[in-house]
């Protein structure tokens, strides 16, 4: 019998539904992997006894004859951004330090109501904010990957780098991400793995501790398309907790899958073939275009013309929107407080808020409050939302010619811990091809191409229409077919 | 556009966040670089364009108008609002004197 931790969502909860093994031995199985796996930091908190009662509570049902969940017996790992009830809850930050919500965030809830357990809460950068894993208050998250004849120290990315590397490394089946510029989809790509960003307003934002509220979106991290998919719709869903969730039924993605892509038309973006991209990228990106001309697709250039200000139009907005969101830490309602000696209360937000926020967190803040402040809001803010408007226009005027859009997920493979921590600038740059498709609310996904000549993964994006996370889902199954990727990091943890 | 020592100060103080001189020095060289980067903005052409304000069309709904229609968001929960405070007395958060 193969072992049980090379399974991913599907494969799981069949073997637990025929009987083939139990859901208590599944959840046995990552527990032990986390528990020795200690080198990669990928959790903040680990659940084993969570993963274990979920896994009874399957088996029982079965023995009963039951019907059982769509994420049966499938034990995943949270994102450590998504409230969880009676479990700490950081954001990876100090602020959130030891902050147990009474509450369970609506994705968490849906997760378990259809079957799934908790192995634990995962790092990430600190309130999302990062594409490394170095901002986290608990440590950076190193990945499982590294390069031919190395052992440099690898970012698994970020901010969702807890679960990518999770996933890459057989500690958990799955996780949850959320991506607000990237988060998912670049992560997924450093580490070999699938992940899908859907539709903004899919999936509720009630209960995931807030970055860019309009940008913010929670998805799933897994090892396959299918499994994606499976996972998305136990996800998604209306909720009326959140202002904008899409009051829409959830389709069944994962019946509707289907790699033949005849009549479909596939957008290449002249525009992403920028100066910076890495030969292997490009020579990636050209397979995948080949792969889906296989598939059946036709092959149509477009243009996006906004893209080179995309970047420049998040960095605003994101900020703006994380100033606002972060003015609640405040040392009263709950998380840290740091009272000095004599202080008023504004001295104690201050000093709170020094002590509670790590450098890159604050440094959005400040930006945030800079852009916002009186006599700079137009100038940057208004004009940043303009150059939104027009960015999402290149989309759908590009969906005139197309039917999804293929481009690269990153720019570079993954780059070492410690070198871009030097200049946030250069950080920023490698959210380029992922930031576009925040921006516009758009689903799209990461799917593993193949490795470069360092033996390091990429990822290849897809990019489809509001609502079309099936088109998005089934041209990536189509590479996910032809890529044939089956590479796994070489435990060395 | 950059940015003087002050105004980044200045800003520091709008977010409640304390910086000390060291936090400064890095700050500032930090924050002209990326206020550097986004001026690009300004040469982008928008004129006839309205900002952003919802990037999938969607109208805000009313709930229903019920006490506790969701007792998740419903009230008489002051012991678990409190549960996390780091200072609840007598049933409210506590805070240092705000009136001297």
């Amino acid at each position: 019998m193969t072992e049980l931790t090379e399974l991913g969502i599907k494969a799981i909860r069949e073997g637990v539904k025929a009987g083939d093994f139990s859901a208590r031995e599944v959840a046995e199985g990552f527990n032990a992997n986390i528990a020795s796996a200690e080198a990669l930091n990928a959790f903040i908190t680990a659940t084993p006894d969570h993963a274990l009662k979920a896994a009874d509570a399957v088996d029982a049902a079965r023995a009963k004859g039951e019907e059982l969940g769509s994420m049966a017996g499938v034990p995943i790992g949270v994102k450590d951004l998504f409230a969880t009830q009676g479990v700490q809850t950081s954001a990876a930050s100090h602020i959130l330090e030891g902050f147990k919500p009474e509450y369970e965030s609506t994705v968490s809830r849906k997760l378990w109501e259809a079957g799934a357990g908790m192995l634990g809460k995962l790092n990430l950068d600190q309130f999302a904010m990062g594409s490394s894993n170095e901002s986290s208050y608990f440590g950076e998250v190193v990945s499982p990957w590294r390069k031919q004849g190395s052992d440099a120290k690898l970012a698994p990315g970020g901010s969702s780098g807890g679960s990518s590397a999770a996933v890459a490394a057989r500690l958990a089946p799955a996780a949850t991400g959320t991506d607000t510029g990237g988060s998912i989809r670049q992560p997924a790509a450093f580490t070999g793995i699938t992940g899908i960003k859907p539709t903004y307003g899919r999936c509720s934002r009630w209960g995931i501790v807030a970055f860019a509220s309009s940008l913010d979106q929670a998805g799933p991290m897994a090892k396959d398309v299918t499994d994606c998919a499976i996972m998305l719709e136990a996800m998604a869903g209306f909720d009326p907790k959140d202002s904008t969730s899409l009051d829409l039924p959830v389709p069944d993605w994962e019946a509707a899958l289907s790699s033949d892509l005849t009549g479909k038309k596939i957008g290449i973006p002249k525009e992403y073939r920028m100066d910076g991209l890495a030969a292997d990228v490009a020579k990636a990106w050209d397979d995948g275009i080949q792969w889906l001309k296989d598939a059946g697709a036709e092959v149509v250039d477009i243009s996006l013309p906004h893209t080179k200000y995309a970047l420049a139009s998040y960095y605003i907005i994101a900020p703006a929107e994380a100033s606002s969101n972060l003015a609640r830490y405040d040392g009263v309602r709950y998380g840290l407080r740091d009272l000095p000696e004599g202080a008023n209360l504004q001295d104690m937000y201050a000093a709170t808020r020094a002590a509670g926020f790590g450098d890159e967190v604050k440094r959005r803040i400040l930006i945030g409050t800079y852009v916002l402040s009186a006599g700079f809001y137009d100038a940057y803010y208004t004009q940043a939302q303009k150059v939104r408007t027009l960015v999402q226009r290149d989309f759908m005027s590009a969906f005139e010619q197309c039917d999804v859009i293929l481009a690269p997920t990153a720019p570079t493979a993954a780059f070492a811990l410690g070198e871009k921590t030097g200049d946030p600038l250069e950080m920023y740059m490698g959210d380029v091809f992922s930031v576009p498709a925040s921006l516009a609310g758009l689903p799209a996904m990461s799917v593993p191409s193949g490795l470069n000549a360092d033996g390091l993964p990429l990822g290849l994006q897809i990019i489809g229409k509001p609502f079309d996370e099936q088109g998005v889902l089934n041209a990536g199954l189509a590479l996910e077919e032809r890529a044939g990727f089956t590479a796994k990091p070489q435990k060395w943890w | 556009m950059s940015v003087d020592r002050a105004t980044v100060a200045k800003i520091a103080s709008l977010a409640r966040i304390n910086m000390s001189e060291a936090d400064l020095d890095t700050m500032v060289p930090e924050f002209n670089t990326i206020l550097n980067f986004v001026d690009q903005l300004s040469e982008v052409d928008v004129s006839g364009v309205e900002p952003m304000t919802a990037v999938i069309p969607n109208k805000l709904r009313l709930r229903a108008d019920a006490v506790n229609a969701d007792p998740l968001t419903g009230g008489g929960i002051r012991d678990k609002i409190l549960a996390n405070a780091p200072v609840a007395e007598h049933g409210f958060f506590g805070v240092p004197k705000v009136i001297e």
